[in-house]
């Protein structure tokens, strides 16, 4: 075999198949395959214009009457007010708080224990079938309970983003700890680990980036109750704000309430992953 | 063939590890499964020894075993005069799927023993230097496991046991998952860092060709339950390379434990 032949035949399976281009939409249309990172930025683009363009046409073209589907420019003008005026402020801030404090206080209980229950059957065995429980129950069921025991403040509203997220961030947070490979834990105790060490140096550091992500989903969640919350029974917060344009039948602040939800949980989603790549950037 | 026959000599050196009489039974549903049945053996201090097997004889277990990481349901294993008794840095192993720890970069890696030690940093920098170069990835000590390849990662875990300075290193089928290229190129590292080392080494495989050109024992085990059928003595001489898979001496031996092997798994079909 000359050195030619063994330079030229590792080529040979990357020859094309017969009748196969590779042209744009053969690579789009391929499982997997990947695209150029301007391919990707233009589809994200183009969906928030199509979706831009077909509120338009609905609402300047007169499809829609503006009392259900305001225009872009209301939802703006609302903005400039509110924004200009502060009295969105209250509402924003009201949200947040709650949120924040319900989602902490959760995180900060459910994180060690449910690293406690990935790590010790014991632990597991007692609490599993009761945290299971709980978690299938609707949160929404609680509202009036809580209503009745807590009263309709500030801290009625955490309790539920508390109640909805803490057992989902528990069994979540124990199967992360769980899925560490037992020849991981082997390995540490062969290089001279006691027990303390594999939970320390061993367990948490491996269930890191299982954890953050954890926590970057069920915040999504916590986004979701705290809605509910608000809409029931709250006297600020942005939940609160939309049940109140609705009865003044003002769909511009509904939609202005809403718009800011999902940008403040963009930036919350944002955080999250920023965290993941610098506390465990070693994970893909 | 199923007497034990002992083709060995009498050992060099006390024996650092004694397996005496070690059986193994689980729990499978209703029954108990008998899975190593009275098995016994030694490895002499600074021995390079090694277990061969049809697979699923215990021969894995057996290493676990010794390594405290399983309890034996009889019998015992002695290492140094004392009976095991759970897991500890005396044993280091190496085990056949990847266990570097990922959010640690290679030389965080082999340095995690001496870490738990608390051993001075400067000493540690010493040692993790040492072995990385003896294992030839000087170069990548800052990368992360996933930049690795199969048999570098393996590499860095052989550097990482014996960094930690254990009595008896324990090696489950560590190239079992490389490709033969690698494999080979790995025989060959091992061999040299054990020609430096002379660590007391016991070898799992089902490698016939590897059990042969690393051991200088082979324990021949049947299939299960899992007994020892015969200990083969390898009398070629060291330092030893992977040309010598060539030499009619080495096909001699390999005759022979391929006869040995062939019993079994004739039986087991």
């Amino acid at each position: 075999m000359t050195v030619e032949d063994a330079a030229s035949s590792p080529a040979a399976p990357t020859t094309r198949k017969p009748g196969r281009r590779r042209g744009f939409v053969d690579r789009a249309l391929t499982p997997r395959a990947p695209i150029s990172p301007r391919a990707s930025l233009i589809a994200g683009v183009s969906i928030w214009a199509v979706v831009l363009i077909v509120w338009s046409v609905l609402t300047y073209g007169g499809v829609m009457p503006d009392i259900f589907l305001p225009s872009p420019t209301a939802v703006i003008e609302r903005a400039i007010v509110m924004f200009g005026d502060g009295t969105i402020w209250p509402n924003m801030w009201s949200s947040i708080e709650v949120i924040l404090l319900g989602f902490i206080i959760s995180s900060v209980v459910a994180v060690p224990l449910g690293l406690l229950m990935g790590t010790f059957r014991i632990v597991q065995a007692a609490l599993e079938p009761l945290v299971n429980f709980i978690r299938y129950l609707p949160v929404t069921a609680f509202v009036p309970l809580f209503i009745l025991w807590i009263g309709l403040g500030l801290s009625q509203r955490v309790a539920i983003i508390i109640f909805g997220t803490f057992f989902q961030q528990l069994v979540m947070i124990m199967d992360v700890v769980s899925q560490v490979p037992e020849d991981m834990l082997n390995a540490s105790y062969t290089l001279g680990s006691s027990r303390r060490d594999v939970l320390t140096h061993v367990l948490l550091p491996a269930a890191r980036p299982g954890i953050i992500d954890t926590l970057r989903i069920t915040m999504g969640w916590a986004w979701t109750y705290l809605v509910v919350a608000e809409l029931v029974a709250a006297d600020s917060g942005l939940g609160f704000m939309s049940m109140q344009a609705m009865r003044g039948f003002q769909v511009d602040k509904i939609f202005l309430a809403i718009g800011i939800i999902g940008i403040l949980g963009l930036i919350t989603d944002s955080f999250f992953r920023l965290l993941r790549a610098k506390f465990a950037g070693w994970a893909a | 063939m199923s007497a034990a026959l002992k083709l060995d000599g009498a050992m060099t050196g006390r024996p650092l590890l004694e397996a005496r009489s070690v059986e193994l039974r689980y729990a499978s549903g209703r029954q108990s499964v008998l899975a190593l049945d009275h098995v016994s053996f030694e490895v002499a201090e600074k021995e390079f020894a090694v277990i061969v097997g049809p697979s699923g004889c215990g021969k894995s277990s057996l290493l676990y075993l010794a390594a405290g990481l399983l309890d034996a349901t009889g019998g015992e294993i002695v290492v140094d005069g004392a009976e095991v008794d759970g897991p500890g840095r005396d044993r280091g192993m190496v085990f056949q799927a990847y266990t570097l720890f990922p959010w640690l970069t290679v030389a965080e890696n082999v340095e995690f023993g001496l870490k738990r030690r608390r051993m001075a940093a400067a000493e540690r920098r010493r040692i993790v230097a040492h072995y990385l170069d003896e294992v030839g990835l000087a170069q990548f000590a800052g990368h992360y496991p996933k930049q690795l390849s199969g048999g570098m990662k393996q590499r860095v875990a052989i550097a990482r046991a014996l960094a930690n300075d254990p009595r008896v290193l324990l090696m489950d089928e560590p190239f079992g998952a490389l490709d033969s290229q690698t494999r080979g190129t790995m025989q060959k590292l091992l061999l040299r860092v054990w020609e430096h080392s002379h660590k007391t080494v016991l070898f799992v495989t089902h490698d016939i060709d590897e059990a042969i050109i690393l051991g200088d024992h082979v324990h021949v085990m049947t299939a299960r339950p899992g007994r020892m059928k015969a200990t083969v003595r390898i009398d070629l001489p060291r330092p030893r390379s992977l040309e010598m898979m060539l030499d009619p001496a080495f096909i001699a031996i390999k005759r022979q434990i391929l006869g040995l092997l062939h019993d079994e798994i004739d039986e087991d079909h």
